[in-house]
């Protein structure tokens, strides 16, 4: 019996016993007594008793079940005589696998041929276990449920409780996903850290990862420092890209909320939050094709010799213009949260509508904006493919904004693809740089979220 | 509306008695005020006078166009798309609606203190530093300094305040946060303060002590109070205006609208009919 029969039989028994549940609390209505629950919240908790335990199990069984077979047939004569090599071996196994299941009919490794038969029937033995165990819950959780039902049963609460379970367990999926991605950054960054020691990359100025494939090779000394890509981040995403995005974002914002008229406001916002939606290859395009060959003619004409076709200044402009529509909406919401009486009280006073906007709403309003301004920052520095296509690779440690400058990101899509082996320093780096870049935005995002709510309790 | 036999003349008497402030200039005048918000015609032709040394009280059941009226004195109702007002009101003499007058300059000349307390979220020396520093009005530390000790004292908020004037406005009580609006006002130095049911948010003891200074005040301010409490109409003021669906129905002194009504509306409001 395949995994796939097992699901759906144990849905037939959850189908089955709800319906059955359904009958049986009508019964008891029909017989004059007052239920505490509906019939149908017995139904809803047989079903719930019936299915979720059975299909968890199937959940967890459906990988572990791989593991099993492949040890089971290598635990045979023949899965002994395959070769040791970890990489031939999987490729029989998975060759005998796809036979088994009828995905093809002859092997390309002999081997996987005389396999195929063993494995098939492994696999039809902890299909068969699995299911039966699957179906085996499910019939103990309907006959648990059933047994339940009566007049003063509250399937009600029963049901809420499942619900309540059902929505923390999709929260903890979120969060363990984010603990998941910390762990497999981790360990790769340790890994990384026996080679290069931590100090030389935080706070080496040399970038260059050529690592010597042959030992005879030249100039492939391989340097990790990661001062320059920090450098070019911070300079791409936290300066130039701000200097656009903080004064046209909040001045849009301010625009939006205390100025513009309401059938005005009702047609720029969601043109301004298009620009949030645009892909962000679409931006690297522009940025390299169109914005990049302008800010270098200007350098050159401003009499930059060094001013280069890949700058800091292209990809910092357009990552800004991107940025805009993240400060002004959190800018909107947090100026829209200052109460009218505060406008109208500075207003009485005889200030006009600038100086009250400057001296009284954004003052007050002041924490939301920083708040939003501190993610627009993360959400820059993590930005690729802006970066990628139009800062360049070279690892200058420059103020000079017309010169190419490479950023953390950049560097990790370098380092990452083509041909590469996965144990190398080069390879790892990628997930050191990964892990740092991680813990700046996550330490950005903290403060930004605690900014923001310690300006909501002042005025609630 | 309750109608009998004894409404019929008031539709020829007049809004007010005719010995009534005859051959005293008015601090502010309005003449055919009508306030209409989009389709809705909120006011329908007032006209009435604030005197410079009296408290005028606008009384009358809620929705009545009492709050929007006080509003079109200082053009507080500009600041809303859909407001539109139309007749003539003057200030000392002064058209405010005429081009040369400056909104801003006007504002500064008849304050405002508002329902609900709304201090700023600064501290309590920069929210009655606040208007003077816009207006040019010191020039100098020391000059500010004493705008504010003087503002509160005035305001009667001195002797709590003048050790914690760095902590922020709206860690005050209610009743303090209100007398703050007031000092507030009071700091750009105006000629009139109107204040829109300045009590309504307050509990009767912080309600006791702005109608004190309510008294204090008379005299050195004209003062327009829009209440929905009619105790404290008849406690702070001299004139009452009494406004129902839009309309001024009477208009006169305060001893005389709540012991001797002239008009029929007037009697079943302040007896308790409807309100």
């Amino acid at each position: 019996m395949s995994l796939t029969i097992a699901l759906v039989a144990v849905l037939g028994v959850a189908v089955l016993a709800a319906l059955f549940a359904f009958r049986r609390a009508k019964g008891l209505r029909g017989g004059g007594a007052r239920l505490n629950s509906l019939p149908f919240y017995h139904a809803a908790y047989t079903f719930l008793w019936a299915a979720l335990p059975a299909l968890l199990f199937l959940a967890i069984w459906s990988p572990v079940q791989q593991g099993l077979v492949d040890t089971a047939v290598l635990a045979t004569p023949q899965g002994q005589a395959l070769p040791d090599f970890d990489l031939q071996r999987n490729a029989i196994l998975g060759e005998a696998r796809d036979i088994a299941l009828g995905n093809r009919s002859v092997g390309f490794n002999s081997e996987a041929s005389v396999i195929a038969p063993i494995y098939a029937s492994a696999m039809a033995r902890y299909a068969a276990v699995g299911g039966g165990i699957a179906l085996l819950l499910a019939l103990g959780g309907a006959f648990f449920a059933l047994r339940r039902i009566g007049v003063e049963f509250r399937a009600r609460t029963g049901v809420e409780r499942w619900i309540m379970g059902l929505l923390v367990a999709a929260s903890l999926i979120a969060i363990l996903t984010t603990l998941g991605i910390v762990l497999s950054l981790l360990f790769e960054s340790i890994r990384f850290f026996g080679m290069v020691s931590p100090t030389e990359f935080l706070f080496g100025t040399q970038w260059s990862p050529q690592m010597a494939i042959r030992a005879d090779q030249a100039g492939s000394s391989g340097a990790f420092g990661s001062v320059p890509l920090f450098w070019g981040t911070v300079f791409i995403g936290a300066i130039i890209a701000m200097i656009v995005a903080i004064p046209l974002g909040l001045m849009s914002a301010i625009y939006l909320t205390q100025y513009a008229h309401a059938n005005v406001r009702a047609w720029l916002k969601p043109i301004l939050e298009i620009l949030a939606g645009v892909p962000t290859v679409v931006y690297g395009y522009f940025a390299a094709l169109t914005v990049a060959p302008v800010v270098r003619d200007l350098g050159i004409s401003l009499g930059i010799s060094s001013a280069s076709s890949e700058s800091a200044l292209a990809a910092g402009l357009v990552m800004g213009i991107m940025i805009i529509p993240f400060v002004s909406s959190m800018a909107d919401d947090s100026i829209a949260a200052v109460p009218q009486a505060m406008n109208d009280g500075s207003l009485a006073l005889g200030a006009t509508k600038s100086e009250t906007i400057k001296k009284v709403v954004l003052p007050a309003a002041l924490p939301g904006v920083v708040g939003g301004i501190l993610l627009a920052v993360s959400r820059a520095i993590g930005e690729t493919m802006i970066v990628v296509m139009a800062a360049g690779l070279a690892a200058n440690m420059t103020a000079n904004p017309f010169e190419s400058v490479t950023t953390v990101t950049t560097q990790i899509v370098q380092l990452l693809t083509g041909d590469q082996e996965f144990d190398s320093a080069k390879t790892l780096a990628a997930f050191a740089l990964g892990l740092v870049l991680f813990v700046i935005t996550l330490i950005l995002n903290l403060i930004a979220l605690r900014v923001v709510r310690k300006y909501r309790e002042a005025y609630e | 509306m309750l109608m009998n036999d004894t409404t019929a003349p008031e539709a020829q008497m007049p809004i007010a008695p005719s010995d009534l402030d005859s051959g005293k200039t008015p601090k502010m005048k309005a003449e055919n005020v009508n306030v209409y918000y989009g389709e809705k015609h909120a006011i329908k032709d007032v006209s009435i006078n604030i005197h410079d040394d009296k408290v005028t009280a606008f009384i009358g059941p809620s929705g009545c166009g009492k709050s929007t009226f006080l509003r079109t004195l200082n053009r507080m109702n500009d600041t809303i798309p859909i407001a539109r007002v139309t007749g003539h009101i003057e200030l000392d003499g002064e058209d405010i609606h005429a081009p040369r007058m400056d909104v801003v300059q006007l504002r500064a000349r008849v304050g405002m203190v508002f329902q609900k307390p709304n201090p700023f979220p600064k501290s309590i020396y920069e929210n009655i530093a606040y208007g003077p520093r816009i207006h040019g009005l010191a020039s100098g530390k020391a000059e500010m300094d004493a705008i504010v000790e003087k503002s509160l004292k005035r305001a009667g908020l001195w002797e709590e305040v003048k050790d914690r004037l760095e902590d922020s406005g709206t860690a005050l009580s209610g009743g303090q946060q209100q007398r703050l609006c007031i000092a507030r006002a009071i700091a750009v130095d105006p000629e009139v303060i109107l204040m829109d049911e300045p009590c309504s948010a307050l509990d009767p003891i912080a309600t006791a002590k702005i109608e004190e200074l309510i008294h204090e005040l008379r005299g050195k301010y004209a003062i327009a109070i829009v209440t929905h409490n009619m105790q404290q109409a008849a406690r702070v003021s001299q004139r009452t205006a009494f406004f129902h669906l839009g309309e001024l129905v009477e208009y006169g002194r305060t001893s005389d609208i709540f012991t001797n009504p002239r008009a029929k509306r007037t009697q079943d409001y302040i007896t308790g009919r409807y309100g």
